[in-house]
């Protein structure tokens, strides 16, 4: 019985090891020019998946993704410069379409934002340290103090040693 | 008192934004083709697959083009209202079959009614890329002239209908 279980076992995993492979084949190279689809990928890199959002056009496995890297597939093979594909993409999905935001009058506060946070926490922590070295004075201690002070200091390890 | 009254506000002002955010929805992004002309096109007909449409014979008239397609599940939750839309003749109302099979957008039609003119097909998603449709469905209200006057991202809903697209077309018609 324990040998049959062993046997089916194997069979399963003989199975798994073939449809692996199987899996493996599947993914053929998508252009027949490396150098082009290179090409492609980098560009894509850059750009953003409009029904994904958060995955760049390379990665996403959208259908609206392999359409728009199919486009930029064809334009780079008809001359177009990467400049112009992105000029193409973003009169058509606007500038949301580029992962990087480009600089200017909408994005200031994108850019400079943390900037700016940065720049006022700095000043908050500045008022903060200030006030608590004012805290500390620079009186010494009375001589009543002192001897509070070496009283209480006796007692704290008798405590810790009970 | 006063030792709260910054983090409090701070509080607010972070409440305030999250607010803000959760009423925005991310899938609308702004369409830079608003009041651009309509990219032009020259497409199959779906009914009649020997004649073609262009968006060029439609100058002279207010007009939306619904993008559309049997794949769609929102497409299905619209589709009563242009039905509706349709059958009150408010406006035109053509079809852009994107990304579709012949046959399946026909049995589409023939099973929840054809609220278009006529429906063009886009089947590998080229004239969909010029448009920049990224989720069906999507909606075009374009005027006399051939300029997008409107785009409507996901399913029209009747509020959306009767408080923007029809006091557009009716400001467009005159």
């Amino acid at each position: 019985m324990k040998r049959v279980a062993f046997q089916l076992l194997l069979l399963c995993l003989g199975f798994m090891a073939l449809s692996a492979q199987i899996a493996a084949q599947e993914a053929k190279p998508v252009a027949d020019d490396p150098e082009l689809e290179k090409r492609v990928m980098n560009l894509s890199q850059e750009l953003r998946c409009l029904v994904c959002q958060n995955e760049t056009l390379a990665d996403s496995r959208a259908d609206l993704a392999v359409d728009l890297r199919r486009e930029i597939r064809e334009q780079m093979k008809a001359g177009q410069s990467d400049k112009e594909i992105i000029a193409f993409l973003t009169a058509r999905y606007g500038q949301f379409i580029l992962y990087r935001p480009p600089m200017g009058p909408t994005t200031y506060l994108l850019w400079f934002g943390p900037f700016v946070l940065l720049v006022i926490g700095l000043g908050f922590l500045h008022r903060y340290l200030k006030q608590r070295r004012e805290l500390i004075s620079q009186e010494p201690l009375s001589p009543e103090e002192r001897r509070r002070a070496e009283e209480l200091l006796k007692v704290a390890p008798a405590k810790e040693a009970v | 008192m006063s030792r709260f009254a910054i983090p409090l506000a701070v509080f607010i002002v972070l409440v305030a934004f999250l607010a803000i955010g959760l009423g925005h929805d991310p899938r609308t992004v702004p369409s830079p083709l608003i009041n651009k002309p309509a990219p032009d096109f020259r497409l199959t007909q779906l009914h009649e697959p020997t004649k073609s449409f262009t968006a060029q014979e439609m100058r002279g008239q207010v007009w939306l083009l619904n993008v559309w397609a049997s794949w769609c599940v929102s497409c299905r939750d619209e589709h009563p209202l242009l039905v509706e839309l349709a059958r009150s003749r408010a406006v035109p109302v053509y079809g852009l079959n994107y990304k579709d099979k012949r046959e399946d957008a026909l049995a589409w039609l023939t099973e929840f009614g054809n609220p278009y003119l006529l429906s063009a097909t886009d089947t590998d998603g080229r004239i969909g890329i010029n448009y920049g449709v990224y989720g069906v469905p999507e909606t075009y209200l374009i005027d006399r002239d051939g300029v997008i006057r409107y785009k409507q991202v996901g399913p029209i809903t009747p509020g959306i209908l009767q408080d923007k697209i029809l006091p557009l077309v009716k400001d467009l018609s005159k």
